[in-house]
C-alpha cells in the first residue's frame, strides 16, 4: 500500500507538477537510489564493503554514452561517421569494441553484461582468494582507480579526459525536449521500483538469509554445506549489474559521461549514502542517497567549498552516533515511544 | 570409578583396531570414518603426527587429551578447514579422500560439526537458523527460489521441541543465552542430518540440568549417527563414553573403553593426573 502510493507519487505526480529544470535533477536522484540499493545489497546484506561500485555505474553509463554517440553518426561537428573525438585523434576506423552500439537493444545489453562480466571475473578471483574486510575495500578501490587512469587515456578509445558528450537524441527523441526528459525520469522511476522489488525478492528469499549468514559467520555456512564463494559472487555480480543500470539511465539525463565518474571518491560517496540511510534496509539506502544528494545539491550551490568537509563530518557523525543510520534511529525512537505509551499511567 | 553409568556394549572388550597399516576396503564395511596416518605441521610445530583412527557406524566416541593435544586440529582436518601435510580421511566405504575436498562438499557428504564456541547465525531467528541448516541441495539458484515444504516445517518443529527452544522460534539467535546457543547449534546439526557428527565441547557454559539433557541427547543420537565428542569435563565423558581415544602431543596415546583408559598409567600421567 505504502509502496504503491510512493510509486504513484514519484513516477506520476512529480513529473506532472515539477518545473522542467528540476526534472533531470530528480531523475538523477532516482538513478542514485538504484545505485544505493545495489550498494546496500552487497554491503548491508552481504557485508562486502565495496569501494569500487562507481566503476560499474560508470561502465553502464559508458555503454549508454556509446549508443548516444553512434546514433548521431555523421551529425557531429566534423560531419564524420566517427564520433568527434576520434576524428580529432585522426582515427580512420571505428575500434572493434564500438561496433554494434548504434543499436539501442545491443547497447543496453552490453551496458549491463560488460560490467557484469567484469564483476564476475574480478569477484571470482577476489572471493576465491578469500579476500575480505578492509583488504577487499582496498582492492576494489584500486580497481576503480586503475580504470579511471585507463579511461583517461585518449588511446583507450572512450574520449579520454572529456569522455562522451554532445548527445542529441535517444530513440529518435531530442534530449533537449522537456517531454523526453520527463519520459527519462519516468523510466528511471520504473527502474527504481523494479530494482527495489527485485532486491526485496532476493533479500527475503532463502538465498538472502544465506548471504546474511555468510556475512555473520562464513565458516559456519560452509560447514552447513553452502559454498559461500558462490553466494558472494552472485550477490556481488547482481549488485554490479544494478549499479550499471543506474549509470545507463543517469547518462542521458546529465548529458555527459567521463572518467571522473569512476573516481574513488564517487564510490566512497555511495557507501556514505547507505551508511546514512541505514545498512541492511532497502528503504534506508534509497532515503540516504536522496538526503545526501539533496544536501549536496543545496550546499554546492550555497557554499561550494564546504561540501567535502560536510560529507566527511557526516560520515564521522553517522559512524559514531548512528551505526544503523536514519532508519535505525527511526525504529529506536519508535520503539521508545511505543513502550512509553504502553506504560500504565501512574 | 564407582558409579559410571556406562551402557555395556557387547564389543566393549574387543581389542582396539588400531594399526597404521591400511585396512583393505572389503574388511571395513562397518566403518563410518577412517583417518589414516594424518600429519599436520604449523610452522614446525607438529600438531598431529601419524594419527590413525577408525570409527564404527553408530558409535559414540569421546576424544580427550590435554590442551594442544591436537583434538581441534583433527576435527579441522576431517571437516576440510585445515589441509593435512600427509594422510587421508575416508567417509564410510567411499574411496574419496576428504582431505582433498572443500568444507561445503564434506558437509554435503554427511559430516556435521559443532564448534568449540557456540556458532549460530546471530542475525537470524532460531527458526531461520534451523531452516538454513536443513539437509538438501544448496546451490545458489535453487536457494533463491527455495520454499519450506510441509515435511521440512514438521522436521524443524520436531527439532525445536527436542532442543527445547520451541517457544523461542521467532527470537533472534544472537539474543539467546549461552547454553541455548549450544542447544541451537546441536539442533542445527540434527537438521543437517549428517551421518557423522563432530561435537566440540558441547557442555561449556551449561547448567547441571542442561548437561544431563545433553548427555541424554548425545546417547540417543548414537546408533543412528556416528558421534564424536571432544570434551574436557571428565565427569561428562564418563557419563556418555563407551570408547575413548586419548590424544597427546599430536599422537594417539591410548584407545579403548573408558574403564580401561582410566587405568592406563600413561593416560593417568599425562592427562587425568589423579
Amino acid at each position: 500500500m505504502l509502496l504503491g502510493g510512493a510509486a504513484l507519487l514519484i513516477a506520476v505526480v512529480i513529473p506532472l507538477v515539477a518545473p522542467d529544470y528540476l526534472v533531470p535533477l530528480l531523475g538523477k536522484f532516482l538513478c542514485f537510489g538504484i545505485a544505493a540499493l545495489a550498494m546496500d545489497l552487497v554491503w548491508g546484506y552481504a557485508g562486502i564493503l565495496s569501494l569500487g561500485h562507481g566503476l560499474f555505474f560508470a561502465l553502464g553509463g559508458y555503454g549508454m554514452g556509446m549508443y548516444l554517440m553512434r546514433v548521431i553518426a555523421g551529425e557531429g561537428v566534423y560531419r564524420s561517421n566517427l564520433p568527434d573525438f576520434m576524428v580529432f585523434l585522426d582515427w580512420k576506423q571505428l575500434p572493434w569494441y564500438w561496433h554494434g552500439f548504434q543499436s539501442f537493444p545491443f547497447a543496453m545489453v552490453m551496458s549491463l553484461v560488460a560490467p557484469g562480466v567484469l564483476a564476475l571475473v574480478f569477484g571470482w578471483f577476489m572471493f576465491r582468494s578469500r579476500i575480505r574486510g578492509v583488504y577487499l575495500s582496498i582492492v576494489t578501490q584500486a580497481l576503480t582507480y586503475a580504470a579511471t587512469l585507463f579511461f583517461f587515456q585518449n588511446a583507450a578509445g572512450f574520449g579520454g579526459n572529456n569522455g562522451l558528450t554532445d548527445f542529441k537524441r535517444i530513440l529518435g527523441a531530442s534530449l533537449h525536449d522537456p517531454g523526453t526528459r520527463k519520459l527519462l525520469y519516468v523510466a528511471s522511476a520504473i527502474a527504481l521500483f523494479g530494482t527495489y522489488l527485485l532486491c526485496r525478492f532476493v533479500v527475503t528469499s532463502r538465498l538472502g538469509r544465506v548471504v546474511t549468514a555468510v556475512r555473520d559467520a562464513e565458516l559456519k555456512t560452509r560447514f552447513c554445506g553452502y559454498e559461500s564463494t558462490n553466494y558472494k559472487l552472485f550477490i556481488w555480480t547482481l549488485s554490479a549489474m544494478l549499479c550499471a543500470l543506474a549509470g545507463a539511465l543517469y547518462v542521458p539525463q546529465v548529458g555527459i559521461i567521463n572518467p571522473s565518474e569512476m573516481q574513488p571518491s564517487n564510490s566512497i560517496e555511495m557507501a556514505i549514502w547507505v551508511a546514512v540511510g541505514g545498512r541492511g534496509t532497502l528503504g534506508g539506502a534509497v532515503l540516504g542517497a536522496w538526503l545526501v544528494n539533496g544536501g549536496k545539491s543545496w550546499l554546492t550551490a550555497a557554499l561550494p567549498s564546504a561540501w567535502l568537509y560536510a560529507l566527511g563530518a557526516l560520515f564521522v557523525a553517522v559512524t559514531l552516533f548512528l551505526p544503523d543510520g536514519l532508519v535505525g534511529l527511526g525504529s529506536k525512537v519508535g520503539s521508545k515511544f511505543r513502550s512509553k505509551s504502553l506504560r500504565p499511567p501512574t | 570409578m564407582s558409579a559410571i553409568p556406562v551402557t555395556p556394549l557387547e564389543d566393549d572388550d574387543r581389542p582396539t583396531p588400531i594399526s597404521s597399516a591400511p585396512i583393505p576396503a572389503a574388511a571395513r564395511p562397518e566403518l563410518a570414518l577412517w583417518v589414516e596416518n594424518l600429519s599436520v605441521t604449523f610452522d614446525g610445530f607438529k600438531a598431529l603426527t601419524e594419527v590413525t583412527l577408525t570409527l564404527e557406524k553408530g558409535e559414540l566416541r569421546c576424544l580427550i587429551g590435554p590442551n594442544g593435544a591436537g583434538k581441534t586440529t583433527l576435527m579441522d582436518c576431517i571437516t576440510g578447514k585445515t589441509r593435512p601435510d600427509s594422510g587421508a580421511v575416508y567417509l564410510e566405504s567411499r574411496m574419496n579422500d576428504l582431505t582433498k575436498l572443500s568444507e561445503c562438499r564434506i558437509a554435503e557428504l554427511g559430516i556435521g560439526r559443532k564448534f568449540q564456541r557456540p556458532t549460530v547465525f546471530q542475525g537470524h531467528t532460531v527458526y531461520e537458523n534451523c531452516e538454513l541448516a536443513l539437509a538438501g541441495k544448496k546451490g545458489v539458484f535453487r536457494t533463491l527460489f527455495a520454499r519450506l515444504s510441509a515435511a521440512e516445517r514438521t522436521r524443524i518443529d520436531e527439532i525445536l521441541e527436542l532442543i527445547g527452544l520451541q517457544d523461542h522460534a521467532k527470537r533472534q539467535a544472537g539474543l539467546l543465552a549461552h547454553g541455548q546457543k549450544q542447544w541451537l547449534e546441536i539442533g542445527m546439526l540434527l537438521a543437517q542430518a549428517p551421518s557423522v557428527l563432530l561435537i566440540d565441547e558441547p557442555i561449556a557454559g551449561m547448567t547441571h540440568a542442561e548437561t544431563e539433557r545433553t548427555a541424554e541427547l548425545l546417547r540417543s543420537l548414537a546408533g543412528a549417527h556416528t558421534v564424536v565428542v571432544v570434551e574436557h569435563d571428565m565427569e561428562f565423558v564418563r557419563s556418555i563414553a563407551r570408547r575413548v581415544t586419548v590424544l597427546h602431543q599430536g599422537k594417539v596415546l591410548a584407545e579403548g573403553p573408558m574403564a580401561q583408559i582410566q587405568k592406563d598409567p600413561r593416560v593417568v600421567e599425562v592427562y587425568l593426573g589423579v
